[in-house]
């Protein structure tokens, strides 16, 4: 059974990086820009991640497990907005960048202390 | 010819954010899932973002992809260790392969 569950998941990796690899993302893109191709398939690589990381807050035995994978999802969302600054030659997607660091930062010490089983006074 | 640079800069840190989350999904433990996933994907997102400054060049943009990498290279481990120390003091146990518990031995020593 357990080797059955893994056979399912690699398999549904390697059609979703196959179909990652045929078709890029046609849109979100300004139309003279050279290398379209590769920034689709970098935003769809990270959004994969990103799937991966609520795979883990569906499935996590305990609360520390969702908190991680939260804190993981906030990371890679920055790299999403570098990317979309690049694509769509629009720099305010980097501020959005900033202030969604600085939020799951402070988020995932609150979350931390609730963890700990303390108030936030302290 | 530095927009090929910029552009080898976001492959690596692609390919690292998506062995993190590999990571993440695969570890069989709280704490190793911990390290994994926020040494992996801290150095993949701060490459995606020297890679955006490199092709963008010195205006607006590209200075604060620099001062993103900033606030990540200081929060991003900050957050991990209280993750951490937050589920060991609220009793989540260590896989059962684990070799050693370092935090355990001193909480006990400062019982004594």
């Amino acid at each position: 059974m357990k080797k059955f569950r893994w056979l399912i998941g690699t398999i549904i990796l390697v059609g979703i990086l196959i179909l990652i690899i045929v078709r890029p993302l046609p849109f979100l893109f300004y139309p003279d820009l050279p290398y379209l191709k590769f920034l689709g398939r970098a935003i769809y690589i990270i959004i994969l991640a990103c799937f991966l990381c609520l795979y883990r807050v569906w499935r996590g035995p305990t609360g520390a497990d969702r908190i991680v994978a939260i804190d993981i999802m906030g990371i890679l969302i920055v790299g999403l907005c570098a990317i979309l600054t690049i694509s769509t030659n629009r720099s305010w997607y980097i501020d959005i960048g900033i202030a969604w660091a600085l939020q799951s930062f402070i988020s995932t010490l609150a979350f931390s202390k609730y963890l700990e089983g303390r108030d936030f006074d302290e | 010819m530095s927009n090929v640079i910029g552009l080898i800069f976001i492959g690596i840190g692609l390919v690292f954010d998506f062995f993190g989350c590999l990571g993440l999904v695969r570890l069989p433990d709280v704490y190793n899932r911990l390290q994994a996933a926020t040494k992996c994907v801290t150095l993949g997102t701060c490459s995606i973002l020297f890679g955006t400054f490199l092709i963008v060049g010195f205006n607006a943009a590209g200075l604060k992809a620099l001062l993103c990498i900033v606030f990540l290279i200081l929060t991003a481990p900050v957050a991990a260790h209280a993750i951490a120390r937050g589920a060991h003091r609220s009793g989540i146990k260590l896989w059962k392969g684990s070799v050693v518990d370092r935090y355990a031995e001193d909480k006990e020593g400062e019982a004594k």
